[in-house]
């Protein structure tokens, strides 16, 4: 197991000493990924404005956002109103926005797109397990238990899926612990004993025993030093609450993967995705916050990703249907490079009313993995990649 | 030590149906495999009653817009909502309808092997009728031949759908089909080229399903150019390239491969394979002749094959259900369940159907596996959410959680029945023991574990007696079986047949 430099001193520190550690003492440690999926596919044009194209407003007379609406980063880009927390990120250097990202021959079923996306396959390609369950794969080989990789969700994705690991996804560290701590499993753990030609069942008991340990590594690693700090009470505030509460701790976890959905906006979009963004919006205002206090922001990278982007074209229900590329908002406190990274989106040149993709998505993956997660993005995507220099 | 013939016919019984009821139970001693195989061959004979759950406004509506295109141009966007509202919710019904035949019908071996086929042929379509009828072609011709289900499969308004070949047309191809079917469907990666597939698509121009359904071939719409495919060249149409791919005798292969890592063994035995693959080439894709070969040979029984196997959440589920009857009040919590363990049948992963085995298990899966069986037993209240699914829901989220209050929430308040604050679930079930707890009627007390614990496990280990005596309820013999039963289903082994 890797463990950063904090996780190793820590360990010779006696338990009591630990509890008056106050967390602003928190030093820099690993580096963080937390991966936010916006399951549904978001309407990035409206996330990530063209507030001087009148292309955008031509394709879309009802739903196009005015210039005097969006919260403006550049002469020529605005960000969804909601959105005011990513316009402070913005000017205080810590946001990275990548346009137009996607895959050749992109689909337009939720299901598979984000199965392309969550395994990092080509559009053709059928693969069983995740980009992050592989990263996992190299990363804990032969280690006890597969806590690097986590999800905050009742179950876990393929995303976190490996050929040999898998990570792990709870709710909370406290029902993990409860579920596996169920007297009855951990005896049937206890008896449990090898015998040949029985290795399918040692490989179940092997998962079981990996998540009762997981889960009090786990646990106990969630009291070490949690959040004080106010979150919004929503399903995605509390997520970002349970990861700022693990960050501060000593856990060797250094992926998390939380979600937020539906942003499958075919009717009457701009509420919904208001609601969604808003969620969003104070969620990760909190998260942010609560790094910044804690010394641990410049080693955080908050990733989101949507399955697609929409069409150009608004429909008539006040929506928009699915479409191909999309953009990526990158937050941290150590970026490289900042603001938008690339041009937006061409709206003169589409096809069949799609945006084209001019960054595959792999790439982005290769440049976290290599560059951020230092891990072997070749052995982990089956392919060499280009880097960017935003991380 | 040989493998005793209760042992035998258990596995048989798990591997060519969904496990033992509780009256099969009394006969294992006294059958042979080969005379219990047989049987079961014989229960599967009657091609199978067309499992119809559309209501009639459904049938009547697409009818309707059949005859008249104009209709269907004039239906609102939220007409057409609605009515993909209403086919989804009949997906569900057809999704319990079935799952209800796979648990009660004597056609067990037709049933598992439309299991098999249901994943082999993976479709995701919202249209209820379209599913429907591709289970229904699945189901008549799970035992038949493999080229006649092919053909139809091919033909059917689901696949056509799904595979994007309604847009397949001549000058403008779409090869989704034409690379799937030799993919996935006959010869397996790496038995084709790219200009195969390119050439395929162009045979497949014009093969088309009206929107009832139907299948329809668009003469203006086909190129009947001539095409080299597979070696061969001529002015091949859809049909001609299903019968080229099946004179390859690497689909007999391909599909006999797959049958063996599904019904025998995940580790493929390549000599067996080549075997069984030769006569069913040789057999014109017989299946029925494939399963028997399979099921009545010696090596099927090897200790080596029993108990190898990590059950389907669909398996694990059926199963419980075959061995204890029982009325589930709020059927809809099978989907649930079925969300929450990766089997939702009719939303396979992808066109290659659910990958199985070992990718079945993480933490969460195997936990919620462990904790159904008490679910069920003691209808206690728990809170798993599954994953939303878009294609699905298509845009409803946020709608059906305000309407509902979860999309999930499935529990009521009632006698036996307690909920705990919003978002809990319970499985409302009423087992009925009187078969089983029958069975161990002429079993002493004491020999009642010994007696139990080989019916409901097909593994080497099994948990022991210490451990388990802590937590069965001695308190009667009847709640002796009850609960060891429940006990032993909640363990590793017993997800495995």
């Amino acid at each position: 197991m890797q463990l950063g430099s904090l996780a190793t001193a820590s360990l010779f520190l006696p338990k009591f000493m630990r509890a008056f550690e106050t967390p602003r003492m928190v030093p820099a440690g690993n580096k963080i990924l937390v991966v936010l999926q916006l399951s549904g596919g978001n309407d990035g044009l409206n996330t990530v404005i063209p507030v001087r194209n009148d292309l955008y407003y031509k394709a879309r007379p009802k739903l196009g956002i005015g210039k005097e609406n969006a919260l403006l980063l550049t002469d020529e880009t605005g960000l969804n109103p909601a959105l005011s927390a990513f316009k402070d990120l913005y000017d205080d250097g810590s946001l990275g926005i990548l346009n137009s990202v996607g895959y050749p021959n992109p689909d337009r079923s939720h299901f598979r797109s984000m199965d392309i996306w969550q395994s990092a396959s080509a559009s053709n390609e059928y693969i069983n397990n995740g980009w992050l369950g592989r990263y996992l794969d190299a990363q804990c080989s032969g280690c006890g238990m597969p806590v690097q990789a986590l999800e905050i969700d009742d179950v876990l994705s393929l995303s976190l899926k490996g050929e040999k690991m898998n990570g792990i996804a709870m709710r909370d560290p406290k029902r993990l612990y409860s579920t596996s701590h169920e007297k009855y499993f951990k005896d049937v753990l206890a008896q449990h004993q090898l015998v040949p030609g029985n290795e399918t069942v040692d490989y179940l008991y092997k998962t079981m025993a990996d998540t009762v340990s997981s889960a009090d590594y786990i646990f106990e690693q969630s009291k070490l030093r949690p959040t004080t700090a106010q979150y919004p009470a929503t399903a995605l505030g509390q997520s970002f609450k349970t990861v700022a509460s693990l960050v501060f701790s000593d856990i060797s976890t250094r992926v998390y993967y939380v979600s937020l959905g539906s942003f499958d906006t075919h009717v009457a979009q701009e509420a919904q995705q208001k609601r969604l963004f808003t969620e969003m919006n104070d969620a990760v205002k909190a998260f942010v916050a609560d790094l910044k206090a804690n010394n641990r922001f410049q080693d955080t990278l908050l990733m989101t990703f949507s399955e697609f982007g929409r069409r150009v074209t608004q429909n008539a229900s006040g929506g928009t249907d699915h479409g191909t590329a999309n953009n990526m908002f990158f937050v941290s406190g150590a970026l490289q490079q900042k603001g938008v990274l690339n041009p937006m989106p061409g709206l003169a040149d589409l096809e069949e009313g799609d945006l084209k993709h001019s960054v595959d998505f792999r790439d982005v993956y290769a440049t976290v993995l290599n560059k951020w997660l230092k891990a072997d993005d070749e052995q982990i995507l089956g392919k060499k990649s280009a880097y960017f220099d935003f991380v | 030590m040989g493998v005793s013939i209760q042992r035998k016919n258990l596995h048989l019984l798990w591997r060519a149906g969904f496990g033992p009821s509780a009256v099969d139970c009394q006969l294992i001693n006294s059958e042979t495999p080969a005379s219990y195989y047989k049987k079961l061959l014989a229960l599967s004979v009657k091609t199978p009653a067309y499992i119809d759950v559309a209501d009639s406004s459904q049938r009547q509506m697409v009818t309707g817009m059949q005859q008249n295109e104009g209709l269907r141009q004039q239906l609102s966007a939220e007409q057409k909502r609605a009515l993909r509202i209403k086919s989804r919710e009949g997906l569900k019904n057809l999704n319990l309808a079935w799952m209800g035949q796979m648990i009660n019908s004597p056609q067990q071996l037709r049933e598992k092997m439309s299991l098999f086929w249901h994943g082999h042929f993976a479709t995701r379509t919202v249209n209820l009728l379209y599913q429907q009828k591709l289970l229904d072609i699945i189901r008549s011709h799970a035992l038949g031949n493999f080229g006649d289900l092919l053909q139809e499969v091919s033909k059917s308004a689901s696949m056509i759908n799904f595979l994007n070949n309604n847009q397949n047309r001549k000058g403008h191809p779409n090869e989704n089909f034409a690379r799937e079917v030799m993919e996935l469907f006959t010869l397996g990666r790496g038995n084709y080229t790219e200009n195969d597939v390119k050439e395929g698509a162009r045979a497949f121009t014009g093969w088309g399903a009206s929107f009832n359904g139907e299948f329809v071939f668009r003469e203006r719409q086909h190129d009947d150019g001539r095409k080299t495919f597979l070696g061969k060249t001529g002015d091949f149409n859809g049909d001609d390239i299903l019968k080229i791919l099946l004179q390859q005798k690497q689909t007999a292969r391909f599909i006999t491969r797959k049958i063996y890592r599904y019904f025998v063994n995940a580790e493929p035995d390549p000599a067996k394979i080549e075997w069984l693959a030769n006569r069913f080439y040789e057999r014109q894709y017989n299946i029925e002749s494939l399963m028997t070969d399979i099921f009545t040979s010696d090596w099927f029984y090897g200790e080596e094959n029993i108990g190898k196997k990590i059950k389907s959440p669909v398996e694990l589920i059926v199963g419980i259900r075959r061995i204890l009857p029982m009325q589930i009040e709020n059927e809809a919590v099978l989907l649930l369940l079925q969300r929450l363990l990766g089997q939702l049948l009719f939303y396979p992963p992808n066109v290659a159907g659910w990958p199985g085995g070992k990718n079945w298990i993480d933490s969460s899966t195997l936990m919620m596996r462990l904790r159904i069986p008490e679910l069920m037993y003691a209808g206690d209240v728990f809170s798993m959410k599954p994953k939303d699914d878009d294609d699905q829901m298509m845009g409803m989220k946020d709608k059906e959680e305000r309407e509902n209050d979860s999309a999930v929430s499935l529990a009521r308040p009632g006698k036996k029945y307690n909920t705990r604050g919003r978002g809990g679930q319970q499985i409302m079930a009423t087992i009925d023991w009187r078969n089983w707890l029958e069975l161990y009627t002429p079993v002493a007390r004491q020999n009642l574990l010994p007696a139990i614990v080989p019916v409901l496990l097909q593994t080497k280990t099994a948990v022991g007696e210490t451990t388990l005596k802590n937590y069965v309820d001695a308190g009667s013999r009847e709640n002796f079986i009850k609960t060891a039963t429940v006990q032993l289903m909640s363990t590793p082994e017993y997800q495995m047949c």
